[in-house]
Order: C-alpha cells, then sequence, then structure tokens
C-alpha cells in the first residue's frame, strides 16, 4: 500500500472546431476524485502528458464532406493516434468515434441513421465485454442507461470484419430494452447488429456513439448511468500507476 | 455611384411620398441612392417599429433584477450569485414560410447571435412554432423543414433546445409562424453593449463573407403580405453556416471576457446598415465605412447591396488600436476572417466609402431614432362577441362516449405529445438540463450554485382571435403558471408579437388590445417585458393570421432541487384541482375538434386570484409538498389529468418518465398509473348547463392539478387556506376513471390515452 | 485542370436517404423507378506543379479522393478530368 496519496490521473480532451461537448467530457471528468482534466487544441501537437485522450461529440467542421473526416487530419490526430498506437487510452465520443473510424484506429463506418433523423433519447446499453479498460467496472451483462444524440451514428462494417470482431470481443456496447434484450424497438438508428459501441483489437481504443459525459450526476435529467465508463478508465489508469 | 435617387425608385423601395419627403429634408436634398436603400431599410417596418413603437411604451420595462431592459440586443435579468440571464426572442415568420429549413435555421441563428454578442454563453433555445391544419397542403413540407432547420443549427452550435410549442391552425396556413427564442448566461459585471465609443477606433467586421444574401429581405419580405409573387422571393432567403457561428460564438466570448474590444454588434436585419448606424446613434458619433474593404463572397456587388446584404454569421465590433493585434490572433485561432473595414470619428454621421469615393453621408441618429411612427386608427372587428355561447343541445349535441370524446382530443395535433419534433433536438449538452422537453416547463440548473432557472412559451392564438386583450392576459398568466407548476417564481418576458397588416384598423386594433392585456398581467405578476419582437403583415390574401402575441418567460430558483414535473408518483397519492372549478366551451380545443366551431366569449384571468394560487403553490413546492403539478389548459380537467397519467409511464424501449425511480421499476415496463377522479356536481361545475363534457374538457384559466402524500394533504392545506381548490380524487393504477354526480363517465386504461397522445408521427407518415 | 468527381455508396451499404426517395416517387405519379442510390457531386479545379504529367495528376487525384474526398470503406468513386 502506497505511504502517498495517488497522484491524479491525467485526461485530455481534444477540441476540434465545431467540437461541442467538449466542455461536457470535461465537466463530467472534473466530477470524478484524483482526475485532472486539460484541453488539447486540435493545432497543437503536444498531448502535455496526459495519460488517456477523449475525443468528444459535436460537429468538427461542421460533419461538412463526411462526420469526422476533416477532423482526422489535424495535428492534434498525429500525436493520438502515436499514442494510441503506444498503448494510451482513448475514448471517442459520438463525433470523437466517427473520426476514430475515419482515421483507422476503430473498424467499421457510422452511416446516416435509418429513421433520416437526429435523433435525442434515452438508451439502455448492455454491456457484452466487461473486461475492457473502459469497462471494467461493469459486469457482463449490466445495463446502462444514457442518452444518444446523433444523426449519424448507424454503425456498419462488413461480414467479415463483423465476425473477426465478435471473436475478438470487439463489440462491447449494444442497445437493448430496459431489460437487456436487443430488439423491440431499442436500437435508435438502425446499427448493424444493435452495436453502440466498439473497441479495437488491442482494447486500448473505444468508440461508443451514447453520450456518457451527459449522464454523470443522478440529480440532472441524463442521470448517473455513464459513470462506470470513466470510473473504468480511472481504475484502469490507477492500475497501471500503481503497476509502475 | 453618387447618383441621386428619384422618387420612382423610393416607391419601387417600399417608401411612402412623406417618408421620401422626409429624408430629402434630412439629407438636404435628394439622397444618393445608397442612402436611399439604406433609409428605406431601417425605415421598413421591421427595422423602424413604426406602427408598433407607440403602443408598446405600455409595457412595464423595469424592476430591481431588470439590468437591461428593452433597446439592447437582448434583455438581462440578474438571477442571484453574480449571474445574469440575458434573453430575447424574434420572429423569422416570412422566410421560413418560403424556404422552411432555412428560414427556421437562420432563425435560430439570429437570436443566439443577439445573445453572444452581449458576452453572454447562449444556454437555451426556444421555439415558438404555428402552422395551417396538416391536412392541408404544403403543411407538412413546413413543420417538417422548421423542425428540421432548428434541428440542424442548433445542434450544431450545441445549445440545448429544452421546450418550445407547437400548433396547427387553418388561420397559419397562409403564414406560418417560427419565433425563435434563445437565453444565456453571463456574470453581472461581464456585460457587453453596442455603443460605439472612442473617435479613431477601428470598426472590425468578423466571421462570414458578404454575399447577396437577403439583399432587401427585412423591406422585401417582412413588410409586406404575400400574394402569388411569393415563389419571386425565394432567391431572396438567407443561408446559415452553424460551423461558422459556433467558432464566432467562442471567439467572440473570448474577445469579450478578455476585454479585448470597446463593443460588439451582431449583424442581423438590414446587415451592416442596421448595425452600424444603431452602434453610432446610441454611442452619439459616427463611422466611417469603406465599403470597398469588406470580404465579400460573390463578385461585383455594389456599395448599397454590400450595405444591405443580410449574409449570416458575422458580427461588427469596435476595437482600440492597441486591443486590434490580439483581436487578429483570436479571429485567426479560430479561423475566422477578421477585416478593418472603417473607423470611429465624431462626425455623428454614418459615411459610407467606395474606392475612395463618399457614396452615402447620414446623420446616425436621425437614421436610428427619427423613422416615422404611425398610429392607425383602431377599430374594434364586427366579429367580436361580448356574450359567451349557448351550450345547448341543438348547436352542442352532447357526445355519447366521453372516453372517446377524450382520446379524440389527446390525439388533436394541438394536444397530442410532440415528441417527434423534441426527440430531433439536442437537449441535454452542456450538462445543465434538469427538465427535459414534455412538462410544463424548462429546467436548468446553474453550475457551483444550487440556483436555476425554467423557461416557457406561451400563447393560444384562437383565444386571442376572440378577444385579444383577455387572450394576451391569459397568455402571461399560463406562462407563469406553467413556471410556478415547475416550482419557479417567474421574473421577466420576453414577447413575440405577431399580428396581420397594421395599417387596417381592425387589427391595429387586436395589437393594441393585446398590448393592454400583456402590460396588465406583467404589472400584476411582477413581470417586466425586457426584449422582445414585433412581426407585422402575416396575412395572405387579404386574410389575417389569429393575433398571436407569443410570451417567453423566465423563471428563477433559490434551490433548483425543488423542482417538480407534472406524472404521477404513487398509487395513494390525493389529487388536489387548484383555482375555479368551471370550464368552459368557448374557444376550448374541444369546441374545434368536436364541434369544427371557434366562437364566443372566453374567460378573462382574475389577476389576484393567480397571483395568490401561483404564490401558494410554489410555497408547497418549496416545502416539498407535492409530488407532481400541472397546468390545465388546452382541453381542460380532463385532458390534463390523462397528461398526468401519461406522463407517470414507463415503456419497455425508450423511457418517457424515470425508470430508474424505484417506484417505476416495480411497475415494470409498460405500465402507467392512473387516477380515480371526482368531478363533483355537474351543476355546480359547469352552471346551468349542467354538462359532464364542459366538467371534463371546459377550458378556464387559473387552474392547476397537484399530487400529494396522503400524509401531507393537511399541511398543504394549510399553505393553501383560503385559496379555491378541491381534492378531485387519488392516484391509482392503469385506469382512469371519471365520475361525476355519483355516476361513472368511463373507466379506460391509461395505455390506451397514451397511444392517442402519441399518434403525431401517424399524420406525418 | 477541371476535376469532376462522383461518389456513391458502395453496393450493399444502406442507403437510407436512396430508399426514401424511391418510395417517395410513386406518391408523385412517377412509376418504374428503382434501385435509387444517393451520393455526392464534388467539382474542383487542379493546377499541378510545373512537369506533372497527365498519369501523375490522375494518381495525385485518386489518392485525394482515397485519403479525404471519399471513404472507402462505405464509397465508392469516379473521376474525371478535362483539360480545360
Amino acid at each position: 500500500m502506497p505511504m502517498t496519496a495517488p497522484s491524479p490521473v491525467r485526461f485530455g480532451v481534444v477540441v476540434f472546431p465545431g467540437s461541442n461537448c467538449d466542455a461536457d467530457a470535461h465537466h463530467a471528468l472534473s466530477t470524478f476524485p484524483d482526475v485532472d482534466v486539460d484541453y488539447l487544441w486540435h493545432k497543437d501537437t503536444d498531448l502535455k502528458g496526459v495519460e488517456a485522450i477523449v475525443l468528444p461529440g459535436g460537429f468538427s467542421y461542421g460533419d461538412y464532406l463526411r462526420c469526422g473526416a476533416i477532423a482526422r487530419f489535424s495535428p492534434i490526430m498525429q500525436s493520438v493516434i502515436e499514442f494510441a498506437e503506444a498503448g494510451g487510452l482513448v475514448l471517442g465520443i459520438c463525433n470523437g468515434f466517427q473520426i476514430l473510424t475515419e482515421a483507422g484506429l476503430l473498424p467499421g463506418a457510422l452511416l446516416r441513421n435509418t429513421g433520416l433523423k437526429f435523433v435525442c433519447r434515452y438508451v439502455n446499453l448492455r454491456v457484452d465485454n466487461g473486461e475492457t479498460a473502459f469497462t471494467s467496472a461493469c459486469d457482463e451483462g449490466d445495463v446502462l442507461r444514457i442518452v444518444v444524440k446523433h444523426n449519424e451514428g448507424n454503425y456498419t462494417a462488413d461480414p467479415a470484419t463483423l465476425a473477426r470482431m465478435k471473436a475478438d470481443g470487439q463489440i462491447v456496447l449494444r442497445y437493448v430494452t430496459a431489460a437487456g434484450e436487443q430488439g423491440d424497438g431499442a436500437n435508435p438508428n438502425g446499427a448493424v447488429d444493435d452495436i453502440a459501441g466498439v473497441c479495437n483489437q488491442r482494447g486500448n481504443v473505444f468508440g461508443m456513439m451514447p453520450h456518457p459525459e451527459n449522464s454523470v450526476e443522478a440529480a440532472l435529467a441524463g442521470g448517473a448511468g455513464g459513470r462506470r465508463i470513466f470510473q473504468s478508465m480511472v481504475d484502469t489508469l490507477m492500475a497501471r500507476e500503481v503497476a509502475r | 455611384m453618387t447618383q441621386r435617387a428619384t422618387f420612382e425608385a423610393a416607391v419601387k423601395l417600399g417608401l411612402t411620398a412623406d417618408e421620401y419627403a422626409h429624408i430629402c429634408e434630412i439629407q438636404g436634398g435628394e439622397p444618393t441612392y445608397v442612402e436611399l436603400a439604406i433609409y428605406s431599410l431601417m425605415w421598413s417596418e421591421h427595422c423602424s417599429y413604426k406602427h408598433s413603437r407607440p403602443i408598446l411604451g405600455r409595457f412595464p420595462t423595469s424592476g430591481p433584477r431588470i439590468l437591461q431592459g428593452p433597446g439592447e440586443n437582448a434583455g438581462i435579468i440578474d438571477v442571484g450569485d453574480g449571474w445574469a440571464v440575458a434573453m430575447k426572442v424574434e420572429s423569422h415568420n416570412h422566410p421560413s414560410a418560403v424556404e422552411p429549413f432555412q428560414g427556421a435555421a437562420t432563425g435560430v441563428g439570429g437570436i443566439v447571435r443577439d445573445i453572444f454578442t452581449m458576452g453572454a454563453r447562449p444556454c437555451v433555445s426556444m421555439d415558438s412554432l404555428r402552422f395551417g391544419e396538416l391536412t392541408a397542403p404544403r403543411q407538412r413540407f413546413l413543420l417538417d423543414g422548421v423542425v428540421g432547420g432548428i434541428a440542424h443549427y442548433g445542434n450544431c452550435l450545441g445549445i440545448p433546445t429544452v421546450g418550445g410549442e407547437i400548433y396547427f391552425e387553418p388561420s397559419y396556413e397562409g403564414n406560418c409562424l417560427v419565433n425563435a427564442m434563445a437565453a444565456g448566461m453571463i456574470r453581472t459585471d461581464g456585460i457587453v453593449r453596442a455603443i460605439a465609443s472612442g473617435v479613431g477606433n477601428h470598426v472590425v467586421l468578423i466571421g462570414s463573407r458578404t454575399g447577396r444574401d437577403g439583399i432587401g429581405g427585412a423591406s422585401v419580405l417582412a413588410s409586406q403580405e404575400f400574394d402569388e409573387t411569393l415563389e419571386e422571393k425565394r432567391p431572396s432567403v438567407q443561408v446559415g453556416d452553424p460551423f461558422t457561428e459556433k467558432k464566432l460564438i467562442e471567439a467572440c466570448l473570448e474577445l469579450i471576457h478578455r476585454k479585448l474590444v470597446v463593443s460588439m454588434q451582431d449583424l442581423g436585419a438590414a446587415g451592416l446598415t442596421s448595425s452600424s448606424s444603431e452602434m453610432a446613434s446610441k454611442g452619439a458619433v459616427g463611422l466611417d465605412i469603406h465599403a470597398d474593404r469588406v470580404p465579400l463572397r460573390e463578385a461585383d456587388m455594389e456599395p448599397w447591396e454590400i450595405m444591405i446584404s443580410e449574409s449570416q454569421e458575422r458580427m461588427l465590433a469596435i476595437v482600440t488600436e492597441e486591443q486590434l493585434a490580439d483581436v487578429r490572433k483570436v479571429c485567426e485561432r479560430w479561423d475566422l476572417d477578421c477585416t478593418v473595414i472603417g473607423q470611429v470619428t465624431d462626425s455623428k454621421m454614418l459615411r459610407i466609402h467606395w474606392h475612395g469615393e463618399r457614396v452615402a453621408n447620414i446623420p446616425a441618429r436621425r437614421l436610428a431614432d427619427e423613422s416615422p411612427v404611425i398610429r392607425t386608427p383602431s377599430v374594434k372587428p364586427d366579429y367580436i362577441v361580448d356574450e359567451p355561447v349557448a351550450v345547448d343541445d341543438a348547436a352542442y349535441p352532447r357526445p355519447a362516449d366521453l372516453g372517446a370524446a377524450l382520446a379524440q382530443l389527446l390525439a388533436a395535433p394541438n394536444i397530442a405529445s410532440k415528441r417527434w419534433a423534441w426527440e430531433q433536438y439536442d437537449y441535454i449538452v452542456q450538462a445543465n438540463t434538469v427538465q427535459i422537453p414534455g412538462s410544463d416547463a424548462a429546467v436548468l440548473r446553474i453550475k457551483d450554485s444550487p440556483r436555476g432557472i425554467a423557461f416557457s412559451n406561451d400563447c393560444n392564438g384562437r383565444h386571442c382571435y376572440l378577444d385579444p386583450y383577455r387572450g394576451a392576459k391569459a397568455a402571461v398568466a399560463e406562462a407563469a403558471r406553467n413556471l410556478a407548476c415547475a416550482g419557479a417564481l417567474p421574473v421577466a418576458v420576453t414577447d413575440c408579437l405577431n399580428f396581420g397588416n397594421p395599417e387596417k384598423g381592425e387589427i391595429y386594433w387586436q395589437f393594441e388590445q393585446a398590448v393592454e392585456g400583456i402590460a396588465e398581467a406583467c404589472e400584476a405578476l411582477d413581470t417586466p417585458v425586457v426584449s422582445g419582437n414585433v412581426s407585422f403583415y402575416n396575412e395572405s390574401f387579404g386574410q389575417a393570421i389569429y393575433p398571436t402575441p407569443m410570451i417567453g418567460m423566465l423563471g428563477v430558483y433559490d434551490d433548483v432541487g425543488v423542482h417538480i414535473d407534472d406524472a404521477f408518483k404513487d398509487e395513494g397519492d390525493v389529487i388536489v384541482l387548484l383555482g375555479a372549478e368551471a370550464g368552459w366551451m368557448d374557444g376550448s380545443e374541444y369546441q374545434k375538434v368536436a364541434y369544427g366551431k371557434v366562437e364566443g366569449r372566453v374567460p378573462d384571468v382574475d389577476l389576484q386570484l393567480e397571483v395568490e394560487l401561483q404564490s401558494k403553490l410554489r410555497a408547497a413546492i418549496e416545502a416539498r409538498l407535492l409530488k407532481s403539478a400541472h397546468d390545465c389548459a388546452e382541453g381542460g380537467l380532463a385532458v390534463a389529468l390523462a397528461e398526468c397519467a401519461i406522463a407517470s409511464g414507463v415503456s419497455g424501449g425508450a423511457a418517457f418518465a424515470d425508470p430508474d425511480a424505484p417506484q417505476a421499476r416495480e411497475r415494470g415496463a409498460g405500465r402507467w398509473l392512473g387516477a380515480e377522479v371526482d368531478l363533483g356536481s355537474a351543476s355546480i361545475v359547469t352552471g346551468a348547463a349542467g354538462r359532464p363534457d364542459l366538467a371534463l374538457f371546459g377550458e378556464a384559466p387559473t387552474r392547476a392539478i397537484v399530487t400529494v402524500a396522503p400524509a401531507l394533504l393537511r399541511p398543504l392545506e394549510a399553505i393553501l387556506d383560503d385559496l379555491p381548490h378541491r381534492v378531485v380524487g387519488r392516484v391509482t393504477g392503469v385506469d382512469l376513471r371519471c365520475t361525476i354526480d355519483g355516476e361513472e363517465l368511463f373507466t379506460i386504461p391509461v395505455s390506451e390515452f397514451h397511444r392517442a397522445y402519441e399518434s403525431l408521427p401517424q399524420r406525418l407518415a | 485542370m477541371n476535376v469532376r468527381v462522383h461518389i456513391t455508396p458502395k453496393e450493399g451499404i444502406l442507403d437510407p436517404q436512396g430508399a426514401t426517395v424511391e418510395r417517395a416517387l410513386p406518391a408523385l405519379g412517377f412509376q418504374g423507378v428503382s434501385g435509387v442510390r444517393i451520393g455526392k457531386f464534388i467539382e474542383l479545379a487542379y493546377e499541378p506543379p510545373a512537369g506533372t504529367t497527365a498519369e501523375q495528376a490522375r494518381a495525385h487525384i485518386d489518392e485525394m479522393c482515397r485519403k479525404l474526398l471519399a471513404n472507402p470503406i462505405i464509397e465508392d468513386f469516379t473521376f474525371e478530368l478535362d483539360e480545360g
């Protein structure tokens, strides 16, 4: 048992022009003890020594051309890619998830919702892999209630890729009913196999369409269903620190 | 460019002979074409308020909380702990009727700029929308486009759209109404006003390049009725770029917070013309503008086009020489154009230059303040009646099945759930939303403070048509009552007054009456009018819309934790009706839906009773006695009860209420709470008419339904004291059951009413 | 040179916009329409450095499309250019 208090784990939230959930991500992380949060500007390459990176939601570059297509070429993204290749934790939320697929850090792509309209509502997410750095504070089968709000959240990948992802435990979160079952209107956007969040093979890069940063305070409309996603990351980083 | 403009040119631009003569007098001769274009726009109804200014002075506009009343970009209200809320509503009716998606989108963009130009971070968007009946041609296209445009722009900006209204009346078929309201948070010591000062200071244009958007938009579209040439006016509509506006928000707030600008103004209606002349006039200074330095999107633009262009996403800042370098750096960081286009002078003249040649020289103050004032002689319309309708079996045959009548009302587009619309809006970004759309008011917390704010939008156009004075008064009362039901104290109003052609005596009468009604209610409820907008000429082919004075209201909480919503919570809770019992047929949704009529004399609001009811309701909520509260509005008592029951439901997929609440989990998915309600005696409740349907569906102001745990009924009654109120029933499981005179009217599972209430999407398929 | 790029959803990718338009046309009286796919059209003027061969220019544009203008996972593209 260390005699001194643990030093805070350091998160960086990237800000692209048009990101609009960066402040919410920053605020959500600040509600956790022993966490420091800093902003990372898209034009910079310096990651300021952070231990985990969040690519927040929003409309980077207005979603022009394709969601995340232009943001992926920001100077900061080169550093994020190197950080990920070295094993650093990267969480992409909504637009952040889109940027990660465009950058090739996650498989698949996000298409327009099948309903062709922006959807903002509560969804229930089943944890289908409770071992990742982003879900370790959950048990497999847990249902988290979190908000989605997007126009292009329809996850797709070709059948061969999907099969490989399933075999490797890369499908982390699925849309389900409150009772934990797929189907019955639980999927808000038509995503294949009700997929809401996936990680890379190595398990250090994770993308999810729902917004955990809007579900970290029980007193607010979003509830606190998203806390365990961030808690998992904090736990993982703390464990790494102790191991050093 | 300095060609003199003739009277014929003035007429083409929409000016009258008197106005042209006045311009010649001010300018000391015939004005140049650029000068005439500028006057024509600044003196249009939309920009100068020439028909409304003399009447609007009736509004109460000041109070201990009011930091800024009408006259600036937005009104500002102190909400405690060093925080203030900036608030304003604006109409974008005519552009939305032409191109609904972009019209609504740019409406949101425009009103948001009015908020952040004062240094406030925009934190709330709400929109009050009105269309013709969904069965009429084009209306679904308009609804779809308007909601889509609001979503597109507001979501991209990262501003939560937390509420609003949507109504459907034949009256709006040719003239839809899109009233966009926005609010923002600002520290009380950080307010920036749009006043130019400092001779020699730079005039800096920030944001998008200037094109031909909306050329003549204000005077061409907003000051005229629609006729067959509607389609020709399409090129005048502006297209919005929310991505640029998001960057503008960040850059401008940084400039303001770091005190890098002397003042700032957004470019809205009449573009550079109105912004520069208003800033100069307020500061009693002059401005020299070099139109040739304005960055352009289109080649070969003439100086008058540049001055009146309504290209979106542009801001004007007054900047000292010392500040300029830092201003450029901030703009560069956000990849925004930043161009010095002029300077502040002591000439008190607005001077426009074009490649070294002076093409306009106008006294700034006289341009901004001396537009003609016109008071049309008002005429009370013939259709106004002084007596309520006789509800006899001949004109109003009794319905056989009251349960079916309730379902029909719940499915009526004016009452049915608008979930289809608000689920297209991000209502939760910025992590402050406490109460999502669907309840009586939108509620937000203030970070790092126990305080909170709440907002409502209200107006019943039909009531205002039948009696503009009573209807407008009722709109204010209802907005305040909605806030009170959520536990908030109403503190200020922003109003959007939508009317027909003010040159007609009957319309002007409606306007005067409505303003009087609003003023009286605002005085009684202590909610000064801090900002607002007037939209005239909402007429097509000579037919005017219902007079529609939309009230946007702000409420505050010392402790936002006391807020409640309208959903039933627990079986056994006691249901109490607060306020007067009698409901009326006149102007009710029931009269329209069941009988196809709009007629009669709507009841008047007893403002003293209203103030007492709201105050006691709030006291009960602050004492944490109540489980729920809901205003009784369209559809009367029965609809209000059904809405409370429907809101209690939990479905298997997307949850409608809070499925995490322990009671909800126990009830299980797809289960609703119901109620057993005794409406009392028909003869008392509905007067001589003795009609159960009026007891159920009759409408009256100053009524609310609350629920309370049985153990807390006594303390509640102690607070209510001699406020008229009655225990009407209990929350039960599954069914809604109503009786009158001991006789059962219906017992129907709430799930069936839920189906009716959520049926709007079927009308849009 | 002037370049015109056509981008379409890959065969097999769900195209809800195309499907919606396909459903709407019969309601307006147009029968016999099928296979509606909705894509993007991009025009640009390209001035390559002096000495660039036509083949090299084509290769540059191909790379532009692969890297940014299209997403090869879900989109196909073709382009044409004229020296005008």
